[in-house]
């Protein structure tokens, strides 16, 4: 019987997905005997005509990371949808709009003005901007359209499962990729991750004290945290009681909160609302002063709380994007 | 057990037992100075000779150190002993001529003068203060010193004693009082003040609260007991006939599972020390609104006699209303009881000495049944009443009748003057305030605070009873400041009201509940210090938070808080919510 064959795309993201499988070293050589990599632009060369070419379920499993911006991205992922018999959404970009996601806290004119005008590192007198039509020297040009805002994969195609994480740890790709070639799927848009948060496997729950109290923020940047103790007693903002666990607590172990990469608990309707409340329900002021200085000690608050899951979050995207777009 | 006769009956004793301690079985009265239930027989004082009869005749002997013996035949009332007891105390009057309990002894054996040249001692050496000192207290601070004549008790070289530890057991043991710690030891004596007396008295270590006190049992303070601090003494023990002192009892804390409680945790006077300018803690004749109390009571530090500090009758009272209370630096509430008891210390004042009363207040609150009545009759009794909040109490005087006073000034805002009242006595009747425990106690029962920091009842007025938890109720000052009638009152319904409870057997409990989705709880607990009915509990073998039904109100903060969405409302989900959204949003186009 033939080896199954697999895909892995990428979007809009950083690579780091990628890093995943590269980790691997020459444990890779264990994947490879088990199935046939039949695109991987990061390692393969394969234009966009040789997967026409596939005929419809071909390929076993496309592997697709990073958001959807482009359209360019989007034709891509509609091809791979339409040739491969199952899709996963792979790392948090892909599963929620991840980093890439946070640029829907401004808007396209914004973006394009600092990159391209304001930037101080950009000479731009001519005041160029990138065209999606343009004639260079008699020959016409054409680049993807840069869509008002940032998508999960799911709002472009149908998506069969999400492995989330930035990146996802190997065990899970791992058991995924278990599953799939035995056939014990899970019900159809599950996310192959455990259903309780991080705190259920957190070494340092046992920490916590019987009255959690917040009576301000710490940053990573200017204190380091007590390297027993639960980061949210200790005054540092942790996604970890909101959070997904299976990540292996890698940044826990590593002394610093959890960021949010596994993305909400199914019951958990929107993260950072989720956390949020969950948070303002411990702040502790005694003052009207006391509770703007706690709230004014959490730098940047949407980045914290929806640093990977703004596209997929009820925000979605700026206000500013929102009128832009009518 | 050993038997033998004294004053002709029989009686049966332990081996080892004293002749002292035979006749007292007998009860028969023998009159000693130097024993001590406590302290092992000395035979100092020679008062409880007794005559022993044997085979060749008789002889005298200590009763207090002559051992029972079986057979023994006693007489202590025969013509010989109370002659030779006669001579033991006509000398001990000579050493003594004005020691108290000499004196007594003396006349009750018919004795009014010595024949002996006097010499005006006022230590009988009975060795008492020595004993305890050595055998109870393991100190030896003190001890007998020359001979003779010369005999003395004295710490060593007569210097003040480092090994004293001013525990003041040779005080209280000396018969005649002439014992003065403060030339014994190098440090300083304290008196333990007593907690009931407001610190006007001393007590004991060992001691009973108060009179009515509930159980009416003595308690051992277990910070000033030198039995409990350094294995020593032990008096008390010998003392107890019920056996019932147990030195080795530690604290315990019990556990009663019960189906309602009721918190009458009552209130805390204000400290009127924190307002300075009425000279609380500074003058001695200031006192505060209990202190007063005690002063005035049968059974208090003066037996119920108003005297200031250094015994004088006072010639001038007054009594200031509303400190700290109806005051926004400190309290502004009403403490609702204050008026009604400076009108009856007025009236104290008035029954137990021949003092002018003045009364300073900002309007009289005599509400209810009796109140403007008593108000009246205190009118009548010669109080004067001025309307005006004191402003100062000071020792400065500026005329030569204030000399010696404290002087209460005050603006007097019927006339439009400040009047100066010099008094010997000011009593500062203060503000009705939450314990100082209050927040503590309101966290372990979920109790809310009022403005003002006491309990929150359920409803003002149509559940004054109730907490906010069901099964909690609050009676007395802890839920707002009240009298003793309505504090009875509140008591009744409380009680009642638990009662109904337990009576019915079971609770009904509304069905919108919040419950915890064992599978998707992590375990972060954030939902505990939520919930304000205490209702959630961590489960540590599970690594979840689980709510009990039963103390669940359902009012959703956890629901609300929870970061993972592992709580949720029963018949009030998240989706319930949605729909109505959606419903409200589209309904303009239906």
């Amino acid at each position: 019987m033939a080896k199954p064959k697999v895909a892995f795309y990428w979007c809009a993201s950083c690579g780091g997905c990628e890093e995943t499988i590269v980790d691997l070293a020459e444990d890779i050589l264990g994947v490879v005997e088990a199935v046939d990599i039949a695109l991987w632009p990061v390692a393969i060369d394969m234009k966009r005509k040789d997967v026409e070419a596939w005929e419809p379920g071909d390929v076993a499993v496309a592997f697709i990371n990073g958001a959807v911006r482009l359209s360019e991205q989007k034709e891509w992922v509609e091809l791979l949808r339409e040739k491969c018999s199952l899709v996963i959404a792979f790392g948090s970009c892909a599963h929620m709009g991840g980093i890439p996601g946070l640029a829907n806290a401004t808007n396209r004119e914004e973006i394009f003005a600092n990159k391209y005008h304001r930037s101080p590192t950009v000479a731009n007198p001519d005041g160029i901007v990138p065209q999606e039509q343009t004639n260079v020297d008699g020959y016409d040009l054409e680049l993807p359209t840069f869509w008002k805002d940032v998508k999960p994969l799911n709002e472009v195609i149908d998506v069969d499962y999400y492995l989330p994480g930035c990146p996802p740890p190997f065990d899970l790709v791992a058991t995924a990729v278990g599953a799939i070639l035995e056939g014990k799927l899970p019900p159809k848009g599950s996310v192959i991750a455990p259903e309780k948060a991080l705190c259920d496997t957190c070494e340092r729950n046992d920490t916590k004290p019987d009255e959690m109290t917040i009576t301000e923020f710490k940053r990573t940047a200017t204190s380091t945290p007590d390297p027993e103790k639960c980061f949210l007693a200790d005054g540092f903002l942790c996604m970890g009681p909101a959070t997904r666990s299976g990540c292996g607590e890698r940044c826990i172990n590593g002394n610093m909160p959890c960021r949010g990469c596994f993305g909400p608990t199914p019951d958990a309707i929107d993260p950072g609302l989720k956390l949020l409340a969950a948070i303002a329900s411990r702040g502790e002021a005694d003052s009207e002063e006391d509770a703007k200085a706690l709230a004014d000690s959490l730098v940047d608050p949407l980045g914290t709380y929806y640093r990977f899951g703004l596209p997929a979050s009820m925000l979605k995207r700026s206000a500013d994007t929102e009128r832009a777009q009518t | 057990m050993i038997s033998l006769t004294i004053d002709g009956q029989v009686v049966e004793v332990e081996d080892g037992s004293t002749v002292l301690q035979a006749a007292r079985k007998l009860e028969i009265q023998i009159p000693t100075l130097c024993t001590h239930k406590a302290l092992l027989p000395y035979g100092a004082c020679r008062v409880c000779l007794v005559e022993i009869e044997g085979s060749r005749g008789s002889w005298l002997e200590t009763s207090c150190t002559f051992p029972a013996q079986e057979g023994l035949v006693v007489n202590t009332t025969s013509d010989r002993v109370l002659r030779t007891r006669k001579i033991v105390l006509e000398l001990m009057l000579a050493r003594c001529p004005e020691v108290e309990v000499v004196k007594e002894l003396a006349a009750e054996m018919g004795l009014e003068d010595t024949r002996f040249p006097k010499k005006g001692e006022d230590c009988i050496l009975c060795g008492l203060c020595v004993r305890v000192c050595g055998e109870k207290m393991n100190a030896g601070a003190v001890h007998f010193v020359n001979r003779g004549t010369g005999k003395a008790v004295e710490p060593p070289y007569d210097r003040h004693s480092a090994v004293c530890m001013a525990c003041g057991a040779c005080e209280v043991v000396c018969p005649t009082g002439c014992v003065d710690l403060s030339k014994i030891t190098t440090h300083q004596p304290r008196p333990i003040p007593s907690e009931f007396d407001e610190g006007l008295s001393s007590r004991g270590s060992i001691y009973v609260p108060f009179a009515q006190a509930v159980p009416n049992t003595p308690v051992i303070d277990k910070d000033t007991c030198i039995r409990l601090l350094n294995g020593d003494c032990g008096a008390c023990q010998a003392f107890c006939e019920a056996d019932a002192i147990d030195y080795d009892q530690e604290d315990t804390i019990e556990e009663v599972d019960v189906g309602a409680v009721i918190v009458a945790t009552g209130f805390k006077l204000f400290d009127s020390k924190l307002i300075n300018r009425y000279g609380y803690g500074k003058f001695d004749n200031v006192l505060s609104a209990m202190e007063f109390e005690r002063i005035s009571h049968a059974s208090g530090p003066t037996l119920g006699k108003v005297i200031m500090k250094d015994g004088r009758s006072p010639q001038a009272v007054a009594i200031l209303h509303c400190i700290g209370s109806r005051d926004e630096n400190y309290h502004e509430h009403c403490s609702r009881v204050c008026c009604m008891y400076s009108l009856k210390f007025a009236h104290l004042v008035k029954e137990k000495t021949d003092a002018e009363v003045y009364n300073l207040y900002i309007d009289m609150r005599a509400f209810g049944k009796g109140y403007e009545e008593f108000y009246k009759r205190v009118l009548g009794e010669g109080v004067h009443f001025i309307r005006g909040k004191a402003a100062d109490v000071t020792d400065v005087s500026e005329t030569p009748e204030e000399k010696g006073k404290l002087i209460v000034v005050a603006e007097d805002t019927l006339l439009g003057v400040t009047r100066r009242l010099p008094v010997d006595m000011v009593i500062l009747s203060g503000a009705l305030t939450p314990s100082p425990d209050s927040a503590d106690v309101g966290r372990v029962f979920s109790l809310g605070c009022s403005q003002g920091g006491f309990f929150l009842e359920r409803h003002p007025k149509l559940a004054p009873v109730d907490s906010m938890s069901d099964g909690i109720f609050l009676a007395g000052a802890c839920q707002g400041p009240k009298d003793i009638p309505d504090s009875v009152a509140q008591g009744a319904a409380a009680a009642a009201g638990a009662l109904s409870l337990i009576d019915k057997g079971k609770v009904v409990i509304e069905p919108i509940t919040a419950e915890i989705i064992e599978d998707r709880c992590a375990g972060c607990q954030l939902c505990i210090a939520n919930c304000p009915y205490a209702a959630i509990e961590y489960d540590k073998e599970k690594n979840i938070s689980v709510v009990t039904e039963e103390l669940c109100k359902g009012c959703g903060t956890c629901v609300a808080g929870c970061p993972s969405g592992a709580a949720h409302q029963k018949n009030f989900e998240d989706e319930q919510i949605f729909s109505e959204i959606e419903g409200i949003l589209t309904g303009s186009e239906v």
